[in-house]
């Protein structure tokens, strides 16, 4: 029943993403709102649901964009397997692994993008993707990373508060 | 005459004498030298009694200007929202009242208005997302436009909302008239929002500041709709055709109402391609 606080947060940040996120634009690059609450979610102690969140996002994005469901599927759930493998691994260092769990998941998520469109006959020349989208896109995730993770942290002593599991 | 009648008498003569002097002028400059002492007393007496009431009073008119000061600021937050949505309202009305005027002066066309909600969320895509769908008669193909000129088509509906791809995508590729030139060429997207012009004939001679419109060739787009103008040519002889950059009509970074043709049905020329 805790995990009923994604659908909420989800679509406000999906609708956040859509009218505000993607007019902050750097160069041609923008934050994703929905990668980065799924990286902080998922780096959060006790957080054993990160998957559904995955999907839950993976079904808005795909809802709204014209982008195919499964480059999201991808992307979204491997950002996901990433933040737990990394929140077991280096749980002392918070931020690191959201630094870390931001840049894999930023570029891995647009690679996937820029192959999907690629293959799906769209020309886009790789410098211009890499130079005026995939590292300005990078930059300001990291840039909102630090208030976006610092957000899922309260949020998730808040679902999990830690009296509950001391 | 007694001596405290005599020292009274005495005292009066004095004072008046000093006073008789004073008045015919001949105690001048000690008369200044006084009265500067007795104003400079005067002052200082006056400043510090001010000093001393307005440090009694203070506390209550602080309290009352505070009190007044926040009602103001209220206020005035009160009006600049006020102004903000009266400056809404009156942009709102010029872009309405420009489309008004495009529809007027297009009257083969039949139109629907629709507000721009949101952008696809991928850095890599060019969509926006319109208030309008299925239930207002929008269907997908149908061109959108402002009064500027082209701006997209309807790639996806749903009830209330549809989803439009503008001419600057990457996969977008619109057929367009050079009218000064008089040839065809077709006109591409690009991930920065560029847009530009592919397939100019050698033989064409096309210069900077020619108007580009659609030419209605490919079923995907009605006829002379206003796409931009050229910018800059790239000519090389020895490449097949010539390229140009182009100065796209609308802004689109500043979308906020558009137009949907409804009335134009796109034609499938898939099945007729070899």
């Amino acid at each position: 029943m805790r995990n009923l606080i994604a659908f909420p947060l989800l679509i406000l940040a999906i609708l956040l993403q859509t009218s505000i996120f993607n007019q902050v634009r750097l160069l041609s690059g923008s934050a994703d709102a929905l990668l980065l609450i799924l990286g902080a979610w998922a780096l959060q102690d006790r957080v054993e649901s990160a998957w559904r969140w995955a999907a839950l996002a993976c079904l808005l994005a795909s809802f709204v964009s014209h982008l195919s469901w499964f480059i999201y599927a991808l992307g979204y759930g491997g950002v996901a397997i990433l933040a737990q493998t990394l929140q077991r691994r280096v749980w002392q260092a918070p931020l690191l692994a959201m630094f870390s769990v931001v840049l894999l998941g930023t570029i891995a998520m647009h690679v996937l993008t820029y192959a999907f469109l690629q293959i799906t006959g769209t020309p886009i020349i790789f410098t211009d993707a890499l130079g005026l989208v995939i590292l300005p896109s990078l930059l300001l995730n990291m840039l909102f990373a630090i208030p976006i993770h610092a957000f899922m942290r309260d949020l998730a002593r808040w679902v999990y508060p830690p009296e509950e599991y001391a | 005459m007694n001596s405290r009648s005599l020292q009274t008498t005495i005292v009066f003569l004095v004072v008046g004498g000093i006073l008789a002097l004073t008045l015919g002028g001949y105690l001048g400059g000690a008369s200044n030298q006084f009265n500067s002492s007795i104003i400079e007393a005067q002052n200082w007496l006056s400043a510090r009694y001010r000093g001393f009431q307005e440090f009694m009073t203070t506390p209550r008119d602080a309290a009352a200007l505070r009190a007044e000061n926040e009602k103001l600021t209220e206020e005035i937050s009160r009006l600049q929202t006020q102004l903000i949505e009266m400056q809404q309202r009156v942009n709102e009305t010029d872009i309405l009242a420009a489309l008004v005027d495009f529809s007027r002066a297009n009257p083969e066309s039949s139109y629907k208005a629709a507000s721009v909600i949101g952008r696809d969320p991928s850095p890599f895509l060019h969509y926006i997302i319109i208030n309008r769908g299925s239930s207002d008669e929008i269907r997908r193909g149908m061109p959108v436009v402002t009064n500027q000129g082209l701006i997209g088509r309807v790639d996806a509906v749903i009830a209330d909302a549809a989803r439009v791809q503008l001419i600057t995508d990457p996969a977008s590729s619109v057929n367009v008239y050079l009218k000064n030139a008089e040839t065809n060429a077709m006109l591409l997207g690009s991930v920065t929002g560029d847009i530009a012009l592919d397939m100019i004939s050698q033989d064409a001679t096309v210069e900077a500041g020619d108007l580009i419109l659609t030419s209605g060739l490919g079923g995907g787009y009605p006829a002379d709709l206003i796409v931009g103008q050229v910018a800059t040519l790239r000519s090389l002889e020895f490449e097949l055709f010539q390229q140009a950059t182009v100065q796209p009509a609308v802004d689109f970074t500043r979308l906020q109402i558009v137009l949907v043709i409804t009335n134009f049905r796109p034609v499938d020329i898939a099945p007729l391609e070899p």
